[in-house]
């Protein structure tokens, strides 16, 4: 039953042949079987758990069930929850408790689901291994020398060795799409606009959201459908946006007349011959499945990932100056002055990575190079983002691989952080023009997992959601759970 | 380009130990050098773009929605007395 999907998992508890508790018992087992290996989860209060799964079945007993009524769904340590500390993997959130939900786990809460621990992330968000997080690096399941991608490293590798059916993740430059890429699992990333932003730890305000990290497809659209919406607390959650039926949308089997772009800047020198195989292989099934693949181009691709470590680190910059030693987080012992108090304090708060980012941010923003930097960024950022509004006038959708290379070896790019960023060369032009993605399994690499990704115009997941769910119901590959801890 | 570091760190509100400054001095010079490539990139009467969406922000109507939940806000804080911030004395 752990590797069940969330639907498998329903449909036994909609049967009465399964309860919340029976459920949640023995995903809290594997936790405490395998977690001290992945580090997955750096909290978990396993009393919590079954306190919200008893009150699940009692629910249950008495009312008509709600969409994920019972089922487990671990949560990124980045979402505030008032229950059990929230500390963005940074030392200086150490022991925070936050004073109130994020938007999306009152969504949770209200959709029925138990929701299960914190799970392990680069601090802040800024990484593409978790390798960055205060509380220790996390493991791949498929191979435990390796890193499980990032930032959402924690959320991923939990449920790709099923310590949890689902996760919550956040992606800011494929934080979510790449470490499901990794882990041999399926991660959507919702249009900018689409979920709620408040409540969840900011990195970079204009890129962050907050999606599913799943088995199935389906099971994505079903967290999708309980966390989206408009929610006047957040000025840029979008209201009035085209709906999508999401459950509708993966019952979809074949892919007919559908146009599937194939930019020719996804698809360079440099990326394994694995992943190329596995892709051009997935676009033929695509193909037999009625697609027409149209070779297009994406010109600004190259400048992406620079015009991104300006913009993100900038929006981090300024984010990141709330942590002040005065009102959550980290004070340093005995300040001498304010000023010492706050350097003293965020020296001793943040990690390297984060230093890093605050720094080239602030320094893209300091007098005398704002235009030159961050101004510059935000026009690369326009040219972008008409790259993909000129594409989709050609075709529905794009395809690429999600990530050039399978997991790779922990301590691998640790000493060269530019190396590290180049890792989400083919995440981060779609956050900088706020679409919808989606990365799924489509084959393996030496073993390791590939993720084929899919793009979409803003508003349209229903796009990818059906042209995924075809392609899964098609293949195998998410049968083919992680080697780890047994399969059951 | 030459960046200096330990400027850039004060502006940002961050003491770094000499050590720390040699590492990250290089490292900063680094990643700058590599956006440098964005000056490649023909912008000429682009509009820079500061969000994905071409719409105005929504505002909500001007009614207070928030109960006084002073104590519980201030809960994660170091350091209060009677419902106030406690820092390092700013006045000599």
């Amino acid at each position: 039953m752990p590797f069940s999907t969330l639907s498998e998992l329903k449909s036994r508890l909609d049967a009465g042949e399964t309860t919340a508790v029976e459920i949640a018992r023995i995903y809290l087992d594997r936790i405490a079987e395998f977690n001290e290996e992945l580090n997955a989860f750096v909290d978990i209060d396993p009393a919590h758990v079954l306190e919200q799964a008893q009150a699940s079945d009692a629910y249950r007993a008495s009312h008509e069930a709600r969409p994920l009524e019972g089922l487990p769904i671990a949560i990124k340590d980045i979402f505030c929850t008032q229950d059990g500390p929230t500390q963005c993997c940074s030392n200086i959130l150490k022991d925070y408790h936050a004073p109130y939900d994020a938007h999306v786990i009152t969504r949770l809460k209200e959709a029925g689901a138990v929701l299960v621990g914190k799970t392990n992330m680069d601090e802040f968000a800024m990484g593409s291994s978790t390798e960055t997080s205060a509380f220790g690096i996390c493991r791949n399941p498929w191979d435990t020398d390796r890193i499980p991608g990032g930032s959402s490293g924690g959320s991923a590798a939990a449920v790709a060795a099923a310590l949890a059916p689902a996760a919550l993740g956040t992606d800011t430059g494929g934080s979510i799409r790449q470490p499901a890429s990794v882990c041999g699992i399926t991660g959507l990333k919702p249009t900018y606009g689409r979920v709620s932003r408040r409540g969840i730890i900011a990195f970079a305000s204009s890129l962050d959201q907050a999606g599913p990290m799943t088995r199935t497809v389906k099971d994505a659209a079903m967290i999708t459908a309980a966390i989206s919406g408009h929610d006047a607390m957040d000025s840029t959650s979008v209201p009035n946006v085209p709906t999508v039926d999401w459950l509708a949308a993966c019952d979809q089997t074949d892919m007919k007349g559908l146009r599937i772009g194939k930019p020719k800047e996804y698809f360079v020198d440099g990326m394994d011959s694995g992943v190329r195989t596995a892709i051009d292989t997935a676009l033929s099934q695509c193909e037999a499945l009625g697609a027409e693949i149209i070779d297009i181009s994406l010109p600004h691709t190259d400048a992406a990932v620079a015009a991104y470590y300006v913009i993100a680190p900038s929006e981090a910059s300024a984010n990141l100056s709330r942590y002040d030693a005065v009102r959550f987080g980290h004070r340093c012992e005995n300040p001498e002055d304010l000023l010492d108090m706050y350097t003293r304090s965020r020296d001793e708060g943040f990690g390297a990575e984060v230093k890093r980012r605050i720094l080239t941010g602030t320094f893209a923003l300091s007098s005398g190079y704002y235009d030159a930097y961050y101004i510059k960024a935000q026009q690369v950022r326009t040219l972008i983002r008409q790259d993909f509004i000129n594409a989709f006038e050609q075709v529905d959708v794009i395809a690429t691989p999600t990530s050039p290379v399978t997991a790779f070896r922990l301590g691998e790019k640790t000493d060269d952080p530019l190396t590290m960023y180049l890792s989400d060369i083919f995440t981060i032009a779609l956050n900088l023009a706020g679409l919808p993605g989606i990365s799924q399994p489509c084959g393996f690499s030496d073993g390791l997992p590939v993720g084929l990704q899919w793009m979409a115009p803003a508003w349209r997941e229903d796009l990818i959601l059906g042209a995924a769910s075809a392609y899964e119901n098609a293949t195998d590959w998410v049968k083919e759970p992680a080697k780890f801890g047994g399969k059951a | 380009m030459d960046i200096d570091v330990k400027k850039v760190a004060m502006l940002s509100r961050i003491r770094l130990t000499d050590e720390e400054a040699a590492e990250l001095g290089p490292q900063l010079s680094n990643i700058i050098g590599y956006v440098e490539q964005l000056a490649e990139v023909d912008t000429t009467g682009v509009e820079p773009i500061a969000h994905p969406h071409d719409i105005a922000m929504p505002q909500r109507a001007d009614i207070v929605t928030n109960v006084n939940r002073r104590d519980a806000l201030q809960a994660p804080a170091p350091k209060t007395e009677s419902g106030l911030y406690v820092v390092p004395k700013v006045i000599e």
